[in-house]
């Protein structure tokens, strides 16, 4: 892999930008590998990338269904953040944060993070109060988060409408939070995972599973038999759907969540902004884009649109938050299926059937994890045990009712 | 936008109905086990194709129902009543047609 660089920049540059290598190999399915990550999204390529990585586990495949990064890797709203609620979610997600931090430099890739804040609002006294608890939490876990008043929102925020229908009462800000190329991280990762020898296998979707007395042995797929002494699913959306090919069922519910973007304008709003209570979110993109979403469509959905009515709730309330966004145009509206798990907390580690492992149930934010999820499954591949990090998000704490409910998973209510 | 033929009122949008999920199996014995509570309680088959799944007409006659439902083209295949067996419903449905997508 040739580095990226300023001075291989310029040269390039000099020289009209031709002669670029492909940043990663797309390679043509093998009859067996070691392990076989199902999945190029963020979570697959990243647990890929640190298989080689840190446990020297080269020979392994990332199988894709479709095309690399095309599922919800690329549909979602690239927040990350670490302001969670319980210890075990606040410990994986703030190791998450940091590998993002130092991300660019660790792959060689710039991800563009963006550490703009990420403010919460609060619409009532009483919220004010859950929101001060949440902010403590946070900062006992040992995580930034400080409490803002109306007026130091309003400077913050000036096009913000604090007199709205639910006027803002206040609110907290996680200044390390913010936004990332949600692209760059899959490219990324895709990029380096290859460089140390991982193959990763385009438009190869896995049909089942080849399992003899409890063990899986390897995959059917669209493309036919290939071998593994281990598989790791990290499918988002369709966790339950693999989950039944290999025999067992899983807590998830797999629902339709929509984002939507408006034509580019000019740099006016330099935070993320999330009202939990009257569910929506904006940012801006690098690209000028205004970049909006709220809560998930109501019901099971596998069809990759959002439904009208929600879309339209979503943007009412934004436009009530930021009314000079009113004259806007949407350029975009999209959706990604999400698999929500009861307790909105990951499942994470074994599964049923020894060398199947599985990453999913990630819900509405996914993304911000891809670092931390995709260190931790490689280490849990690697041992054939979960990594300490992600001990409590087995699928065991149904029967132990261990939950982590955690409700600051998705950012707004459900 | 789901249009939904409520059995008691007729088809309406969806913004008139509260989602209830899919239709549970029945409520294992209480001396079962964890397993099988976790089952019951937690998991879901979440199927890709057709669901069975209740509904209720919360801002209209306020009644539950059961409702089978193509959940990749979101087509309504057949509505029945709580309590009621679910109708046989032709499986060849269009998101088999389409390879699933």
């Amino acid at each position: 892999m040739r580095g990226y660089s300023f001075p291989a920049l310029v040269g390039r540059a000099l020289r009209g930008h031709r002669g670029w290598p492909k940043a990663w190999r797309s390679a043509e399915p093998e009859r067996s590998y070691d392990v076989i990550v199902i999945g190029a999204g963020g979570h697959g390529l990243a647990t890929a990338y640190y298989l080689a990585k840190n446990h020297g586990i080269t020979n392994v495949a990332v199988l894709e269904k479709g095309w690399l990064g095309g599922g919800n890797t690329g549909r979602n709203t690239q927040v990350t953040r670490s302001n969670y609620f319980w210890p075990q979610s606040a410990a994986f997600f703030e190791r998450s944060l940091k590998l993002y931090e130092n991300l660019s430099r660790e792959l060689n890739f710039n991800v563009m993070l963006s550490q703009r804040g990420i403010l919460t609002l609060a619409h009532s006294h009483h919220e004010m109060e859950a929101l001060r608890r949440w902010t403590n939490a946070i900062r006992i876990n040992g995580i930034d988060s400080e409490v803002m008043t109306p007026s130091e929102i309003g400077k913050l925020v000036p096009l913000l409408n604090l007199d709205a229908r639910f006027p803002v009462h206040g609110g907290f800000i996680q200044r390390r939070g913010g936004i990332s190329r949600h692209d760059a991280v899959a490219w990324g990762y895709a990029r380096a995972a290859n460089a140390l020898g991982v193959s990763i296998v385009q438009q190869c979707e896995v049909t089942g599973f080849d399992i003899a007395d409890g063990r899986v042995a390897g995959v059917t797929t669209s493309r036919g038999s290939i071998a593994a002494e281990k598989v790791c699913i990290c499918v988002a959306g369709h966790t339950s759907v693999l989950a039944a090919k290999a025999g067992f069922r899983v807590p998830i519910t797999s629902m339709a969540l929509q984002a939507m973007v408006s034509e580019p304008i000019k740099p006016c709003l330099d935070t993320v902004v999330l009202s939990p209570a009257i569910h929506a979110y904006v940012s801006q993109s690098d690209r000028g884009e205004l970049v909006l979403g709220g809560g998930a469509d109501g019901y099971n959905s596998y069809a990759q649109r959002g439904g009208i009515p929600l879309l339209e709730e979503n943007l009412a309330a934004l436009i009530e938050l930021f009314p000079a966004f009113s004259r806007l145009r949407l350029m975009r509206q999209w959706a990604g299926i999400v698999d929500i798990t009861p307790d909105t907390t990951p499942i994470m580690g074994l599964t049923p059937v020894k060398n199947l492992y599985l990453s999913g149930g990630w819900g509405t934010g996914g993304y911000k994890a891809i670092p931390a999820g995709g260190e931790t499954m490689a280490h849990t591949v690697a041992h054939d045990a979960p990594h300490p990090l992600i001990a409590d998000f087995g699928l065991d704490r149904f029967e132990s009712g261990a939950l982590i409910d955690e409700g600051a998973a998705s950012g707004v209510a459900h | 936008m789901l249009r939904i033929p409520c059995p008691y009122c007729g088809e309406r949008d969806e913004a008139e109905f509260r989602y209830g999920g899919e239709v549970p199996g029945s409520i294992p014995q209480t001396d079962v086990g964890d397993q099988a509570w976790a089952d019951y309680l937690f998991a879901r088959d979440n199927p890709k194709g057709l669901v069975h799944e209740r509904w209720c007409h919360s801002h209209g006659c306020g009644q539950w129902f059961n409702v089978v439902r193509d959940t990749v083209t979101h087509r309504i295949h057949a509505v029945y009543g709580a309590g009621e067996a679910p109708p046989v419903v032709d499986c060849s449905n269009e998101s088999q047609a389409d390879g699933g997508r």
